[in-house]
């Protein structure tokens, strides 16, 4: 079973033109809004169907470097980004390439839930339709089912599929967002604090799922739960002040960080 | 002494109560304040109320009340003859007698003395002393004003006597209360509260008696003229005849034409609002940099501080002619006042209404649900389509209706713009008129108060406002559900 596993994991490795399995490259990563300078070269590679966590003090700037992956920082008219961010050695900061891709490929899931004020199913089917993903009303309902199945949502919405999408609890929205993404079929799901907006149970119920979702995608997730991180995440990267301060196996980070921030931050000294 | 000075001595005296009732209350606690149930301050508003509410309320009353009494005095001393007599001449002699007064008024007392002689230029006498007569008073005049002058002076007399001792009364009851365990703050904490209520009473208050006014004044145009023929009657003919005359001779008030015409006006004003207003709406809050914002939108909306009037002779001059030579070149016949003039002049006069509205409504889309939707790879103009003009939709329509009930109450325009002839027609070419522009015509000018022609006025201005009331009240529901839903 496990060899299974690993030779599917060279096997896209080898068909992406990586050998690491690393789906997201980042070189040198510096952004700046206006004059100030938020995150200072950053360089980190993130593997492919596992789960990245950043953690670290509240302005850090891991939630800024997530933005950048799919370039959600361009929303903002005063911010800069240099440097150089690949997905399967495929440059996003490229000028011909155009950002409403990469953003297909890329989902994004927030910190409050923010569903559509629509039905829980046009919730969902609102990227296949804009991306034409769905020919027929079947193939539609098709991707709307599994996405929700996906999202562990499915039985409890089957039968109001038609009520607002703004109804549902704070957990059950934020499955609804994270449905959402996962129906435009994307390669890496970037989470920032999730579970930040939800209660105990919720959470627990999020976090199964973005176990599950590891299966299929790269997952990269902001927390500022260093438990969620040390329970959902294979790699960790900690950073503080803007900088990359350190970035390895969670195991590793938590149980023999190098740097002496890290161990000060997990251990609870500050932040 | 006059009203006037003894408002300004009651206020002296509040202040002196204020300075009382400070002093008592930091001597009663040898000047340790924070043993004081309130700030000292409030001790000596709570003496200035006492001192300067009640007397003031006494001086309103007696003025609302003494000029009724001294009348009734003074008439019941007019001879039968002039108290038999039709209302009118009673009112007349009232009113000569007034005068009179107001002369004597003037008069030093040896003058004044000199007037109860008959022989007395009682006429010239005034006239002197800047006050003109039509003719020479009657004696019974001269003596029913020599009367009227003295209760007058008498009522002031007592008004003064009986306002200044309220005054110091209740001063002194005010001030033998403060010590340190009144609650002054909750006294004069209810005192500003009743003020406040007060304030917001008086626009309620007004918006009610306009309406009652408005509702009485139509149900006596109802009683001359049948609510139906008002109602559904499609002949605007009011002409002249006097009151009390029959139907037939009194015109024919039907509403339809002007209600046609108020309503065909709006709808082409909000073809022209809607579309430009929430478009450049769309522009300002999705597209616009902050730069170009910060200067058009404070630009746009001094087109809402430009007077109506001001558009209305804009189009009477400019745009109408202009429409109505494009339209000759066209092969078009175009009246130069027209249902297009009026309507394209209000609609560019209702673009900041709602463009102003809905761009605020736009921006109240909270930036998370644009960012889910540019996450799942939507375009800018597929998130304004599909996410944001429909989480948004209920207060633009809110908004809209707003912008109606404006074009239908709106007045200036239409005089110019719009003609004066009734028509029921379809034609966007003709001119129309307006219930606004009746209710214009029919109050201008000499006529009876009393006669249909001019009691016309309020059933249409109660039409008006029962449309505009229920517009406002049906946009202000839509609004309020559509903030239900982000917070």
């Amino acid at each position: 079973m496990l060899n299974v596993q690993t030779s599917e994991i060279e096997n896209r490795a080898v068909k992406l033109g990586t050998t690491d399995g690393t789906k997201v490259h980042a070189k040198d990563v510096n952004v700046y809004y206006g004059d100030k300078r938020a995150l200072f070269d950053v360089t980190v590679n993130i593997p492919d169907r596992s789960v990245t966590a950043f953690i670290g003090p509240s302005g850090c700037g891991k939630s800024t470097f997530l933005r950048c992956i799919n370039r959600m920082n361009d929303t903002i008219p005063i911010c800069r980004v240099t440097g150089k961010i690949t997905i399967d050695n495929e440059d996003i900061y490229d000028p011909s390439l155009d950002v409403v891709q990469l953003r297909a490929r890329v989902g994004m899931v927030f910190q409050k839930p923010n569903p559509f004020p629509k039905s829980i199913y046009e919730n969902v089917a609102y990227g296949p339709r804009i991306h034409g993903l769905a020919g027929t009303k079947a193939e539609l309902d098709h991707i709307v089912q599994t996405s929700l199945e996906k999202a562990a949502l499915w039985k409890e919405v089957k039968d109001r599929l038609n009520d607002p999408g703004t109804g549902l609890s704070g957990g059950q929205q934020q499955r609804l967002c994270i449905a959402r993404a996962v129906a435009v079929g994307p390669e890496v799901i970037l989470m920032d604090e999730p579970c930040s907006a939800l209660d105990p149970i919720a959470t627990a119920k999020v976090e199964e799922l973005i176990d599950e979702l590891k299966q299929n995608f790269c997952i990269i997730i902001v927390t500022h739960s260093m438990q969620q991180a040390a329970r959902v995440s294979q790699r960790t990267a900690f950073f503080h002040l803007g900088i990359l301060v350190e970035e390895g196996a969670t195991n590793d980070i938590f149980t023999n960080p190098t740097d002496k921030r890290t161990q000060d931050y997990i251990t609870g000294r500050f932040g | 002494m006059s009203t006037t000075i003894l408002v300004l001595i009651i206020l002296a005296l509040g202040v002196v109560g204020w300075v009382l009732g400070n002093w008592r209350a930091r001597t009663s606690v040898n000047g340790k304040t924070s043993a004081l149930h309130s700030r000292p301050g409030y001790y000596g508003a709570y003496v200035l109320l006492w001192t300067t509410l009640p007397a003031l309320l006494l001086l309103i009353l007696w003025s609302a009340i003494s000029p009724t009494v001294v009348s009734s005095m003074v008439s019941s001393r007019l001879p039968e003859t002039v108290l038999a007599g039709p209302e009118q001449t009673r009112a007349l002699t009232m009113s000569t007698i007034g005068m009179i007064e107001k002369g004597l008024s003037r008069l030093s007392s040896e003058e004044l003395d000199k007037t109860a002689d008959p022989a007395t230029d009682v006429k010239a006498l005034l006239l002197s002393k800047g006050v003109p007569l039509a003719v020479n008073p009657e004696p019974f005049a001269v003596d029913a004003a020599r009367f009227q002058l003295a209760v007058k002076n008498s009522s002031q007399l007592l008004l003064t006597a009986s306002a200044l001792g309220l005054s110091l009364f209740c001063m002194a009851f005010g001030f033998f209360q403060v010590g340190p365990k009144l609650r002054s703050r909750n006294a004069v904490e209810s005192v500003a509260l009743a003020g406040l209520l007060g304030c917001s009473m008086v626009a309620i208050l007004t918006t009610l008696g306009i309406v009652l006014s408005m509702l009485f004044e139509s149900i006596h145009f109802f009683s001359m003229v049948p609510i139906t023929d008002f109602l559904f009657g499609t002949v605007w003919d009011p002409r002249f005849s006097a009151a009390g005359a029959t139907n037939e001779a009194g015109g024919q008030f039907g509403l339809l034409p002007l209600l046609w015409g108020t309503l065909y006006i709006s709808l082409v004003a909000l073809l022209v609002a809607v579309p430009v207003g929430l478009f450049s709406a769309v522009y300002m809050s999705e597209y616009a940099s902050s730069k170009i914002r910060l200067t058009t939108k404070p630009l746009l909306e001094i087109l809402a501080g430009i007077p109506t009037i001001v558009y209305g002779f804009f189009a009477l001059i400019t745009f109408g002619p202009l429409l109505r030579d494009a339209g000759a070149l066209a092969g078009l016949s175009i009246s130069a006042t027209s249902v297009l003039t009026a309507g394209l002049i209000m609609g560019v006069m209702l673009i900041p209404f709602v463009s102003s509205l809905s761009d605020d409504i736009i921006n109240a889309v909270p930036q998370s649900l644009r960012e889910g939707s540019y996450g799942l790879g939507a375009t800018q103009s597929e998130t304004i389509k599909r996410v944001i003009l429909p989480a948004a939709l209920p207060g633009i329509v809110g908004a809209i209706l707003l912008a109606a009930s404006r074009a239908i109450g709106e007045t200036m325009i239409v005089v110019l713009a719009a003609g004066i002839a009734p028509n029921l027609t379809l034609n966007p070419f003709e001119p129309v008129t307006t219930i606004t522009v009746k209710i214009v015509s029919q109050l201008t000018g000499d006529l009876e108060f009393n006669s249909p022609q001019t009691l016309v006025a309020f059933a249409l201005g109660l039409t008006l406002f029962v449309f505009t009331l229920a517009l406002n009240i049906y946009a202000l529901y839509i609004v309020r559900k559509y903030r239900e839903q982000y917070e």
